[in-house]
This record gives structure tokens, C-alpha cells and sequence, in this order.
């Protein structure tokens, strides 16, 4: 009886400590979401968002005089949607693949090992509009060193427009994302790297298996499921992507993303309905694609252990 | 042989990983040393060292301002989000409550949220406390990320507490209040130092938030005042100043996480590893 009533005292107790908590969690996060949601069936601007008129769906589309109109139809949504489908591939298929690379070379036992590590940080450290600025000024078409660089040795004739030529923008914005975000896989691989038992590699060894074998084999499936967990962050964060695009190249159709264009209809269109349509529809393809992954991930995991 | 080529191979890849890694902060630390025309000539060593553009930040864009806003917005975010979720963390981790696993999934879907889809929810918030172009704004803002990572690693590390602290303090009667502070706290001091910190970099980092819900370059915090550092014209950019303000709210930032770094890969791995 007395066990009974403390542990439903506990419980009370639990939930008043959670509350300040939950509160500001619903105040930040829930209740705006909400209101994105709510905000993207209106024609609500920016100048007055208490003066609005429930527009139905003729913000994501909406038939019209012989003319589809709204995000879903928007060229440059459109155009976006591919930049961030593209960036997200490549650049998180490249830091997964270079990550687990440095990983390896880092789990080697040599001198100077600790001053890699240390060095590995400092990408991750600088803030990512410091990077953006550092890497704009590097790829420089007429000062930049980068220029500077590959003419010295002979690989381009001419300078190249890295920023401004919307061949190489994408290329350009990948290159500066690799750099800044692979020590972050590579940190956490190396972290899995370093948690699989010797005794796996020596009976490989013993057994006369290749070093590729062993890798794909023996390491790889162990240090799976904290790969996984990067990966996963790296998408996260791939999707919504923001600050590296807008500072390094702004709204061009050559690198705009999903977050970059709803970010630009809200605040510098002014335009809170058309806008929170595109926000949506950002959280409902980040929300969609995550749990297909999880799911094959799931399905995966619980295939290999049996 | 073979050994020594397989330690060539090594050095080598290890030499050009690191200069990658470190080669564009310290191009940023050899532009910010030069003034005038030098900044137009491209050059791999500091020769002529000039301060000009670091004397000239303070007085042209007031960096000064604009770092001091970034401090408080970023202490303010850790000290508010460490309170909250200490408290959580308890309730999460050593009570067992109806719906616990339910809101610690539902925590965990927040932390994924893009930012944009609650910008403007969000402002309107903002709006109605009057806290449009005031850092309370970002502080508010930023606990959208800092809360849900908080909260997570503070209940992962209390989890693994043993359950035999408790028993005595419930034995003498402590309420959940007290056991927190004179239990709890003390052995999670590093795992909150850890967190803090990363908390830290998150708010000193974050760009969209600030950009959207400051107006003034009173309220700006640095990575907004950098993005908008502007010349004469668009092809006239200071980058003398630009890569000066870049280095100065750098190098601090890489001091502290190479001190903390083994606290701070821990943490930044522990929900990977063990998740």
C-alpha cells in the first residue's frame, strides 16, 4: 500500500517536471508547426498575419483561367526540389564513403594520431556561414586561390567561375559541405570502429582472409548500425539544408533549395500562406523520406542478425 | 618493405587529409593579415603583416556588439535548456510513467523538424510577445534544437545511473527536487558540461533563425552580421574584414572544442553508439 501510493506520487512528481519542459517544447515547436500547417491554407502576408482569407488548397494548386498556379506548379519549387534531391545524394553518398575512409585510417595506430583527430575537428568547429565566406572567397574566380591552384599545376587554362556558373554552383556548394560535415561521419565511425572486438580481426587474420574481405564482412555489418545513425543525421540535415546556400550563391536556380525558397517567399515575398506551403511541404517530404529509411534500415538490421 | 611502403602510403594521406582540413582557415588567417590592393594578389604566407582589417571591424560594423549579442543569446539558450531538461531528464529516465517512451519518441520527431516549416508559426509567436528584433526571439527560437538534444543525452546518461543512489535518498524522505540536486547533479556535472557546450555551438552557429527574427545590426548576431558584411557594390566586398570577423569568432570556438575534445566526441557519440 505504501509502495502503491509513492509510486503514483513519483509519477505526479514526473509529470511536474516534465511540464517547463513540454511547455516550451509546444510553444516552439508544436503550435508553430501547427500554424505553418493552418497558415498555408490561407492567403495570409507577413505585413498583418491576423488578416487573412482561407484559401483551400490554391496554395499548392490550383486550376485557373487555363493555368495551374501554386507551389506544385512553381518552376522554381521545382527547381529546387531537384537541388535538394541532387545535393542530398551526393553529398551525403560522398561524406559516408570519404567518412568511413578517414575512419579506417584513423583506427591505424601511428604517431601524430591524436593531432589528426584534433585537426578533424576544426571543420566541424568553424560556424557554417564562416565556412561559406572562407570558401567563397577561396573559389574567387578572379582572386581565388583555388584558381590559383589548378592553374599552377596546369589543370585549367582559365579561371573558372565556381560561384557564378551554374555548371560548377552545385559542385561548388557539395565540395564545401563534404569538407565541413565528413569528420562529423568520420568522428562517429571511428567511434564503431573502435568498439569491434581484436579478437574478430585475429581469427580473420588466422583464417588467411583478405584485408577487403575482412571489411566487407566482418567490419562493415558491426559497425552498421552507428554508420546508420550518421547517416541519418547527415540526411536530416542534407534536407534542410540553408545557410551554405544562401550564403555562397543566394536564390539562383542553379543551387536553390527547399528551405532557401520558402525562407524567400515568407520573408522577402512577404507571402505567409504561399510560403507555409512550401515549409509543408518540406516537412511532409523530410517526414516521408525519414520514415521510408528507418523502415529499410529496420528491415535490413533485423535481416542480417538472423 | 612492405611496411615501410604501407607507412609512406600513411603519412602521406594523413599529410594531405590535414591540409585539407586545415587549409582554408588558415587562407582565411593570411587575407585577414593583408590591407589593399595585397588582398588582390594571391599569396600562400603571410609577408607583409597588417592589422587594418581587424582595427577596422570594430569601428565599421560594430563587431563588437554583434559578438557580445551572440554571447548572450548562446549562454542564455544553454543555461535555460540545461535547467529544463536536468529536471526531464529525471521524470524520463528513473520514473515509470504511462507515455514515457511515447514522448521520448515524440521529442526525438522535433529534433528532425527543418526550421522552416515552423518560421512562420513561429513568428507569429514571436509577434505576439513582442519579442520581434530582441534576442529573447532567438533565445526562445533556438530552444527548438537545443531542448530535444538536451533532453535526450541528459536521459541516455541518467539511465545508466545505478539505481542504489536513489533508494537511500528515498529511505530518508528526499522529494525529487532534492534528490536531483544533491544526487544527480554532482555525477552528471560532465555529461552536462558536454552537452552545454554543444548547445553552445549550436545557438553561436545558428543562422536562419537570427536572420529572420532580427532586423537591426544592433541585434544581429555574428553569423548574420558576417553573411551581411557588404562593400561599395556586390563585386567590392571587404573580404579583408570578412575573413578578420571570421577568424576572431573562430578561433575561440576551435580552443574550446580541442580542450573539451574528448568529452565532446563522447557526447557527440553517445546516442550513436548506443542508440
Amino acid at each position: 500500500m505504501a509502495q502503491r501510493t509513492l509510486s503514483s506520487e513519483r509519477r505526479r512528481a514526473a509529470w511536474l517536471l516534465l511540464s517547463p519542459m513540454l511547455v516550451v517544447l509546444v510553444a516552439v515547436a508544436v503550435w508553430p508547426l501547427a500554424r505553418t500547417f493552418y497558415f498555408s491554407l490561407t492567403n495570409a502576408t507577413l505585413v498583418d498575419m491576423s488578416e487573412y482569407r482561407f484559401v483551400g488548397l490554391s496554395n499548392y494548386l490550383a486550376y485557373e483561367g487555363g493555368r495551374w498556379y501554386g507551389v506544385l506548379s512553381d518552376p522554381q519549387w521545382l527547381a529546387a526540389l531537384r537541388n535538394t534531391m541532387i545535393f542530398v545524394v551526393v553529398s551525403v553518398s560522398l561524406e559516408t564513403i570519404l567518412g568511413i575512409l578517414i575512419a579506417l585510417l584513423l583506427n591505424a595506430k601511428f604517431p601524430g594520431r591524436g593531432l589528426m583527430r584534433a585537426a578533424m575537428l576544426v571543420p566541424w568547429a568553424i560556424p557554417t556561414v564562416v565556412s561559406a565566406k572562407m570558401w567563397s572567397w577561396m573559389l574567387n574566380d578572379q582572386f581565388g586561390v583555388i584558381n590559383d591552384m589548378l592553374m599552377r599545376l596546369g589543370l585549367i587554362g582559365t579561371p573558372m567561375a565556381w560561384l557564378a556558373d551554374p555548371s560548377l554552383s552545385m559542385v561548388s556548394v557539395i565540395m564545401v559541405d563534404v569538407w565541413k560535415t565528413t569528420p562529423f561521419v568520420a568522428l562517429l565511425v571511428l567511434a564503431a570502429l573502435q568498439m569491434v572486438p581484436k579478437d574478430c580481426y585475429e581469427a580473420a587474420a588466422v583464417d588467411g582472409i583478405g584485408s577487403a574481405k575482412v571489411f566487407f564482412c566482418v567490419t562493415l555489418p558491426l559497425i552498421a548500425p552507428a554508420l546508420a545513425v550518421a547517416v541519418i543525421f547527415r540526411l536530416l540535415d542534407a534536407m534542410r539544408m540553408f545557410d551554405l546556400v544562401y550564403v555562397m550563391t543566394g536564390a539562383t536556380d542553379a543551387t536553390m533549395t527547399l528551405s532557401v525558397f520558402a525562407q524567400r517567399e515568407l520573408v522577402d515575398f512577404q507571402d505567409v500562406g504561399y510560403g507555409s506551403a512550401a515549409s509543408t511541404l518540406l516537412f511532409f517530404i523530410i517526414a516521408l523520406l525519414t520514415s521510408l529509411y528507418v523502415m529499410t534500415m529496420r528491415v535490413g538490421t533485423s535481416g542480417s542478425s538472423r | 618493405m612492405r611496411l615501410i611502403v604501407a607507412r609512406i602510403g600513411l603519412a602521406v594521406a594523413c599529410t594531405a587529409l590535414a591540409a585539407f582540413l586545415l587549409f582554408p582557415l588558415y587562407y582565411a588567417v593570411v587575407t585577414s593579415l593583408k590591407s589593399g590592393s595585397d588582398l588582390f594578389r594571391v599569396s600562400y604566407w603571410p609577408r607583409d603583416v597588417e592589422l587594418t582589417s581587424y582595427l577596422r571591424i570594430w569601428s565599421e560594423q560594430n563587431f563588437a556588439l554583434n559578438i557580445l549579442n551572440s554571447i548572450i543569446v548562446a549562454v542564455c539558450v544553454v543555461l535555460i535548456s540545461l535547467a529544463l531538461s536536468v529536471t526531464a531528464a529525471f521524470a524520463l529516465s528513473r520514473v515509470n510513467f504511462a507515455g514515457r517512451k511515447t514522448l521520448l519518441f515524440a521529442i526525438l520527431a522535433i529534433s528532425m523538424f527543418p526550421q522552416v516549416a515552423v518560421l512562420s508559426g513561429l513568428f507569429e509567436v514571436i509577434r505576439m510577445l513582442g519579442l520581434y528584433n530582441n534576442l529573447g526571439s532567438l533565445v526562445l527560437s533556438y530552444m527548438i534544437f537545443t531542448l530535444p538534444f538536451t533532453v535526450w543525452v541528459l536521459t541516455t546518461f541518467m539511465r545508466d545511473l545505478p539505481v542504489e543512489l536513489e533508494e537511500a535518498a528515498i529511505m530518508d524522505n528526499l522529494g525529487p527536487f532534492a534528490i536531483i540536486r544533491h544526487i544527480f547533479l554532482p555525477l552528471m556535472a560532465p555529461a552536462m558540461a558536454a552537452t552545454g557546450l554543444l548547445a553552445f555551438i549550436a545557438a553561436w552557429n545558428e543562422f536562419l533563425f537570427a536572420l529572420t527574427f532580427t532586423l537591426s545590426n544592433e541585434q544581429r548576431t555574428v553569423p548574420v552580421a558576417i553573411a551581411l558584411i557588404t562593400g561599395a557594390s556586390e563585386y567590392e566586398l571587404p573580404w579583408g574584414n570578412i575573413m578578420a570577423a571570421s577568424v576572431i569568432v573562430t578561433v575561440p570556438l576551435i580552443v574550446l572544442v580541442l580542450v573539451f575534445q574528448r568529452r565532446m566526441v563522447a557526447g557527440l557519440t553517445a546516442g550513436a553508439v548506443k542508440g
